[in-house]
């Protein structure tokens, strides 16, 4: 950590950069961003393993990019995400000064391209714990996977922290809030719910980062992460592309192959 | 049955899908012309991409699978396509109403 916040600060204070976005201690043992625009909030910042969350929300927020060229304590997950909306064309290249943490070093990165070239350089894997649930869920029958989502999906009150949290959704008119014409119930009852998530994983199906913070983030428990990472392994191996890895757009569905195989299609 | 006709299966979003089921459709069918020979050029390509990732999806969900039906049917087969819906009218006939569905669309509206 000292060393982050030594590069942080010589940044910040040379007015390399407006701001430092890293994370701070929270309730309890949980950890916060942190946003420091001035050296002596710096201190503040802490680095441990209960850092998880996945900062790059922050950074296509419009009150963020008005404050310019921000530095951001960026785990994989958070490089990844940036990668990502550095390919959509959300984030400029050259906005942010990465300082990317990975297993206790410290790599500054500043533009799309050494991204590119630093998260190559390790392959991503998923946590065990997520993979274990999602064998589970492959392992069920159709009726065992309908009650399963229903039961769950039943505590969903729309509060819309999924989305919220997710850094690769960033659109400022979500069509959950379109109402002409309103393709999704607005109301958290069955259907409404059901849709709701099927659209949320569709739109994250080749763009979803793997970070978690959507299951992480709701109030009630429920395992939202599976249907999105679930759909980026799925994009994974059928099309062999992963979200977050390259400078240039590389989204699955936007492309094809004339030789994409399935077996259902009559 | 009800036809709902696009311009090209690259139009057809998935979303469509959902609302037939919504609607109180017991099956569903996705159509349109063969790979390689699309008015548009590559329209159905894209879409092909997309019915796998949606398919995989619905299946996650716990969706009957059996009651979505995708298929290449041109406008010049006439005979194939009218094969095909007599088919799939009798396959969805045979499993009768989708009850689990449509005890969603009525759980928790009072
Ligand atoms: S869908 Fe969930 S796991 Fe995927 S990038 Fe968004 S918050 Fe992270
Ligand atoms: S965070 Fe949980 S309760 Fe809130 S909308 Fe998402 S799934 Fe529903």
């Amino acid at each position: 950590m000292e060393a982050v916040i030594q590069r942080a600060k010589e940044l910040l204070e040379q007015g390399e950069v407006k701001a430092v976005l890293g994370y701070a201690k929270g309730t309890g043992s949980a950890r916060r961003p942190h946003f420091a625009r001035q050296a002596g909030q710096l201190d503040k910042l802490v680095m441990d393993e209960a850092c998880v969350q996945n900062l790059a929300v922050y950074v296509t927020k419009h009150e963020v990019k008005k404050l310019g060229k921000v530095a951001v304590v960026a785990l994989p997950v958070t490089q990844r995400a940036i990668l990502q909306l550095m390919a959509e064309r959300q984030l400029r290249d050259g906005s942010l000064a990465i300082l990317a943490v990975d297993d206790g070093a410290v790599k500054e990165l500043d533009s799309a391209s050494a991204l590119e070239e630093h998260l190559a350089l390790k392959a991503q894997v998923l946590n065990a714990k997520d993979k274990a649930s999602l064998a589970d869920l492959e392992a069920m029958d159709q009726g065992q996977r309908w009650a399963y989502w229903q039961k769950e999906l039943s505590r969903c009150m729309k509060c819309y922290a999924c989305r919220n949290t997710c850094p690769m959704c960033y659109c400022d008119h979500c069509t959950m809030d379109c109402n002409r014409p309103q393709w999704v119930p607005v109301a958290s009852h069955g259907i409404g719910n059901l849709e709701y998530h099927m659209v949320r994983t569709m739109h994250l199906a080749g763009r979803c980062v793997e970070c978690g913070d959507c299951g992480r983030a709701c109030p009630v428990g429920i395992p939202v992460h599976l249907l999105t990472i679930g759909a980026e392994e799925t994009v994974h191996e059928l099309f062999g592309q992963r979200a977050g890895h390259k400078a240039k757009l590389d989204y699955a569905l936007s492309t094809f192959k004339t030789d994409d195989k399935e077996s259902f299609i009559r | 049955m009800r036809v709902l006709r696009v311009p090209c299966t690259g139009r057809i979003d998935y979303m469509m899908v959902l609302k037939a089921l919504h609607k109180g459709a017991d099956g569903v069918i996705v159509s349109g012309c063969h790979p390689n020979d699309c008015h548009y050029t590559s329209g159905n390509y894209h879409a092909r991409r997309r019915w796998m990732v949606f398919k995989k999806m619905m299946e996650v969900m716990g969706v009957d699978m059996r009651r979505i039906t995708f298929s290449w049917v041109s406008a010049a087969e006439g005979a194939r396509w009218a094969q095909l819906v007599n088919e799939v009218t009798d396959q969805v006939r045979a499993l009768g109403p989708y009850t689990e569905f449509r005890q969603v669309i009525g759980a928790g509206i009072e």
